[in-house]
């Protein structure tokens, strides 16, 4: 899983020029009204790295991964996604807003699972994977339909195809989202929490399936999570959110094991006082 | 006053066509209820003010006046100034708009009954905003305000008699023309009041079930 070793800016530095990042976030802020989530965030993704976001809830991670998939704007910075600004366009050497059309072609390049899975209810299993490529890339309704079954079957829900999601289980459910989000092919997956609605002993269904997909996909992924225990094994490179910032950036070991900053050591303790493992 | 059945069998062919015209008004009027409502639902939604505010005015314009004005000004008034509706037209379009206004804030309600988590999933794949509405919202919005919106529809099948005042030969119109006609109203009367019984009670039964329905599956 963890070929792509990339680490943190300052170890970046020992190794071969990195090829140019797929996800480049500058100087981004954003408020909910008076609350700042967002502080002059800056970081960047090398194509093909997963990267874990942990820290305590209202840190940001969330709120990044939804400017990431155009679900919350900005209020400044600058995001680009495979070079290409992302809430910008770029319009006689100057940076404008983008309008819905540029959205919409950005969009094509990321993917995102949620944590309540946001299924289309009154759809089959089957049709929730099957309606975006068929309305949004044009392919036919018959090689849609293929592509899915191959989803399903990655996810272990081949005969699930015609069921409505209000008979599924929440692990099932999620590996719908996975598959659904996964039919569009996208370049990039968000994953926000996915666990965090399951029961623990249908956790792992899911993280299993998100291990598949690391160890056989070259997607760059970004996960929050608070399953600390799937971080280090699943993330390249583990960032640490409070307050809006990123505190501590690194390799999972040593995030985990031998954190910097108070900050991250104190959020690490309670995590393991609440019987997180890592 | 005596129940005469001769007069009922000579006036029931003049009443049939009464019934045809009522039930051709409340079908169009419906229709124009039922897309022009969901039209103004999503306008209100709009995030551009300069669709969303007027459309909201209107709405607000439209259920705070009688109907019995709207239908005067779209029949009498409306000729004034070069617009001329038949008087089914004017019924049609008075009664269908009137009501339109009530079904929009049923949809609104039940749009606004679907979770976010929908928008963003809709978003999320990439679907343009037509699209969300076509295949995500409407298909999960509509179906548990079908008894609200049927409620609405049945109130203006039993406001149709007022289409009588701008000369549409519905049932009432039809009715008091005998009437006035032979002097007597009992027998008329009671039929135009049996046959919106007929249609309206099978009616009301069929929405408490679709309630009871829909109240299960939430």
């Amino acid at each position: 899983m963890k070929e792509h070793d990339h680490t943190g800016d300052s170890m970046n530095a020992a190794r071969p020029k990195a090829p140019s990042p797929i996800i480049e976030v500058k100087d981004i802020s954003k408020s909910f009204g008076s609350h700042q989530v967002l502080k002059d965030l800056s970081f960047d993704v090398q194509p093909g790295e997963k990267l874990a976001l942990i820290g305590p809830s209202g840190s940001g991670k969330t709120t990044i991964l939804r400017i990431l998939m155009t679900l919350e704007t900005i209020d400044g910075g600058v995001i680009r996604i495979d070079g290409e600004p992302l809430w910008h366009m770029e319009k006689e050497g100057q940076l404008v807003p983008a309008n819905e059309a540029h959205l919409h072609r950005m969009r094509t390049k990321v993917g995102m699972v949620f944590q309540l899975f946001n299924l289309f209810p009154h759809k089959t299993v089957l049709d929730n994977i099957t309606m975006a490529p068929i309305l949004t890339k044009g392919i036919s309704r018959s090689d849609a339909k293929a592509r899915a079954m191959e989803l399903l079957d990655m996810v272990g829900l081949a005969d699930k195809a015609t069921a409505k999601p209000a008979q599924l289980s929440g692990g099932q459910k999620q590996r719908v989202a996975i598959a659904r989000a996964l039919a569009l092919q996208p370049k990039i997956m968000l994953f926000d929490e996915v666990t965090s609605a399951l029961d623990p002993e249908i956790v792992e269904e899911v993280l299993g399936v998100m291990r598949k997909l690391a160890a056989e996909t070259d997607m760059t992924m970004l996960l929050v999570t608070h399953e600390m225990g799937f971080a280090h094994d699943f993330a390249d490179r583990v960032l640490f959110f409070d307050a809006g910032r990123i505190i501590e950036q690194g390799p999972p070991d040593q995030i985990f094991r031998a954190p910097q900053e108070e900050r991250t050591q104190l959020f690490l303790r309670k995590i393991l006082a609440a019987g997180r493992a890592i | 006053m005596q129940w005469d059945w001769n007069f009922i069998y000579q006036i029931l062919p003049t009443l049939w066509q009464g019934v045809i015209v009522t039930v051709q008004a409340t079908l169009l009027g419906s229709l124009v209820a039922a897309i022009l409502g969901l039209f103004i639902a999503i306008a209100k939604r709009s995030s551009n003010k300069w669709i969303s505010r007027p459309v909201s005015s209107l709405a607000m314009f439209v259920r705070g006046t009688p109907l019995l004005v709207q239908l005067y000004v779209l029949f009498f008034v409306l000729p004034d100034i070069g617009i001329l509706l038949s008087p089914l037209a004017a019924g049609v379009i008075g009664i269908g708009v009137h009501y339109s206004a009530y079904t929009a804030e049923v949809y609104r309600a039940g749009i606004e009954n679907i979770e976010r988590g929908q928008w963003e999933a809709a978003k999320a794949c990439n679907l343009s905003s037509h699209q969300i509405w076509i295949h995500v919202i409407i298909p999960q919005a509509v179906p548990p305000m079908i008894p609200a919106l049927a409620n609405y529809l049945l109130m203006m099948f039993k406001e149709t008699p007022l289409l009588s005042a701008i000369t549409v030969y519905e049932l009432m119109t039809a009715a008091r023309g005998v009437a006035n006609s032979y002097y007597r109203y009992f027998e008329p009367m009671t039929l135009v009041g049996i046959f919106f019984l007929l249609i309206s009670i099978p009616t009301v039964i069929l929405l408490n079930r679709l309630e009871k329905k829909y109240s299960r599956r939430r």
